[in-house]
């Protein structure tokens, strides 16, 4: 019997990998909000790569007015301090420079571990349902139950005070409401007609689960990513200034606490305090103002 | 018969949880630097104080017994004795815990009713340029470390206009007989001034914006459009039909706020120096005066986990329509 031949299947050409996954996470690039947000980020991001050109002096030197006299309490614009010192001679401007690294370092690292670990932990629950959604969901329960900024306190201050303790007692804590909510996407992801043909077709459930599904609740996970990021570096600035961040690194947080303790308030010393927190502020509302973008483009029915 | 198990199958959740946060907290307070008994003795401790501790607490004895005698202890209520205080951390928490639920209330009912009034009027008027400039405005507040704000509300109000104390509960040198008299006193309402506000600026964010996205999905019901039809003021469609079913969700988010709320005062007592179970958590960490701080930490979490249960049994009891699944 002659063999009948196959037409070729004419495969469209597809773009690159880095093209298709920035597509895939659907960027909100025409809210306003949104590209207000991204720009804040753009400009924080720039600072800090470069912040050893921007700032005019090493955060932590103590430092000299021409006459010679411990440059302490200086107003902005004395002595060429653009905003002034603190009260140990420390240049307030580089502060602020080199704060933006530790406050980026932290939110986008914590953003990463919080989204990794509450997407997988979702997927997993969410797809294989049963007792291993079981077991998962009451870890979640559990983790709702911890207080979260005492634990970090207590976690921080037992292990040693560094960046990276912060950042882990956090993941530990958040990955909750990330897991919940792509729990239940996948869990109507997996009865889509697609997954069943793929299953049919005798995919295993790792293929599945990263071809069929993860690409579906990417946009879920930046979206969760992007609140992280907001809550970590709140979350830094309140270790921080607690007095329990890491000793060598100079955040926004360790400012505040320094003007505290220095008696910043009494001494009306509002050029030191105020602009440390409207760097937290600028960060953070650029993190809620990208996650509105992207709820809109997500849940077409909230947008109004 | 369906609620009832439904119930039951979320105090079974509780347990669970209840049991688990004690465990992290029994792991937690070894993890510390120094040999385990650090956890409950002090090295100034008199011998004999020491060797009633190790017995109370079995110090001596391997970890999975320590284990069962520190849940056996919890049942009791017996937390240990605070390293600073020279007293039991039981007594401490009693003295500390109506400051914070003061603060934490005060604040949490005037972000309420304030973002509650605020949210129905934002939604009510959709579109305007009120409505176009309050909504970032109000994202803003919800980005604002907390500590800050206080320390911005400090310099401002004591330290430059000189309206409101510092810090503290009450003047120096003012005594006060009993309860009631100290919390009514007008020295009390200033000291508390400050921080409440503090609190409720950075709260009144959630309900309002609850409130508001309620109202907008609230106000596209066939029952509203009805009332309309019907000719019913704008006024009396707003609030009497709207608002009312609206504001349901908003009233269980409040449990939830208490618990959240709990967490954030730890900074702003801190600030303010207020005499709460935040800054005495704070405290205690810092100053390794452990039984304190483990006796804060269980009182913070079990209020957090209670009100999570108020906020389910609430939403569950308020809208019949929900089903526990």
């Amino acid at each position: 019997m002659p063999e009948i031949a196959a037409p070729a299947i004419i495969k469209p050409r597809r773009p690159h990998i880095l093209a298709r996954m920035f597509r895939a996470l659907r960027l909100p690039m025409n809210d306003p909000f949104a590209a207000a947000g991204l720009l804040i980020y753009l400009v924080f991001i720039v600072v800090a790569v470069f912040a050893d050109q921007i700032a005019m002096h090493d955060p932590t030197e103590i430092l000299y007015t021409p006459a010679y006299d411990l440059a302490a309490d200086l107003r902005p614009g004395q002595d060429g301090f653009i905003m002034g010192t603190t009260s140990l001679g420390r240049d307030i401007f580089s502060q602020l420079v080199y704060g933006s690294r530790s406050a980026l370092l932290i939110g986008i690292t914590a953003a990463f571990m919080v989204a990794l670990i509450g997407s997988v932990i979702g997927l997993v629950a969410g797809y294989f349902g049963r007792w291993v959604d079981a077991i998962l969901m009451r870890l979640a329960d559990i983790a709702f139950g911890i207080p979260f900024l005492p634990f970090v306190i207590v976690l921080a201050a037992f292990l040693k005070p560094s960046i990276w303790n912060v950042v882990i007692a956090m993941a530990l804590v958040l990955w909750r409401d990330t897991a919940r909510v792509i729990r239940s996407q996948v869990l109507t992801l997996r009865t889509r007609g697609y997954v069943e043909a793929a299953r049919v077709a005798g995919s295993s459930d790792f293929k599945i689960i990263l071809r069929h599904i993860a690409p579906n609740i990417l946009p879920l996970s930046f979206l969760y990513g992007s609140i992280a990021i907001g809550w970590a570096i709140l979350t830094e600035a309140s270790i921080s200034f607690l007095g329990f961040g890491d000793p060598n690194s100079i955040s926004w947080g360790y400012m505040l606490q320094d003007a505290f303790a220095s008696q910043a308030l009494a001494k009306q010393a509002y050029y030191w305090f105020v602009p440390p927190g409207i760097c937290i502020i600028l960060v953070v509302s650029a993190g809620f103002f990208i996650t509105r973008g992207y709820e809109n483009i997500l849940f077409p029915k909230l947008s109004r | 018969m369906k609620n009832f198990k439904a119930v039951g199958s979320r105090l079974l959740q509780l347990a669970l949880v209840l049991w688990a946060v004690v465990t992290i907290l029994f792991l937690m307070f070894r993890l510390m630097p120094g040999n385990p008994m650090a956890a409950y003795i002090d090295p100034t401790f008199t011998l004999e104080q020491q060797q009633q501790l190790m017995a109370q607490f079995g110090l001596d004895k391997p970890l999975w017994h320590q284990y069962l005698i520190y849940l056996g202890n919890l049942l009791q209520g017996e937390l240990g004795q605070s390293f600073r205080y020279r007293e039991p951390v039981g007594q401490r928490i009693w003295i500390l815990l109506p400051n914070t639920l003061i603060l934490t209330f005060s604040s949490l009912i005037v972000a309420y009713v304030f973002g509650i009034l605020a949210g129905a009027y934002l939604a009510w008027r959709r579109g305007s340029w009120v409505e176009q400039a309050a909504i970032p405005l109000v994202l803003t507040t919800r980005a604002m470390p907390e500590f800050w704000l206080g320390m911005v509300m400090l310099a401002i109000f004591s330290f430059s206009l000189g309206w409101l104390p510092a810090g503290g509960t009450r003047a120096p040198g003012n005594e006060y007989s009993g309860f009631l008299d100290l919390y009514t006193s007008r020295d009390f309402l200033a000291h508390l001034a400050l921080p409440a506000a503090t609190l409720a600026i950075y709260s009144q964010g959630l309900p309002l914006l609850l409130m508001r996205s309620n109202m907008l999905d609230v106000m596209k019901e066939d029952f509203v459009t009805m009332a309309r039809i019907k000719g019913l003021s704008n006024w009396t469609v707003v609030v009497r039909h709207a608002a009312r079913n609206a504001l349901l969700p908003v009233m269980t988010s409040f449990a939830i706020a208490v618990g959240y709320q709990l967490q954030g005062n730890v900074v702003v007592e801190s600030v303010f120096s207020w005499p709460g179970l935040g800054r005495e958590l704070v405290n205690a960490v810092a100053a390794s005066d452990y039984p304190l701080a483990q006796g804060a930490f269980l009182m913070i979490a079990l209020v957090v986990i209670f009100m999570n249960l108020a906020a389910d049994l609430l939403y569950a009891f308020l809208d019949p329509r929900i089903s526990h699944a």
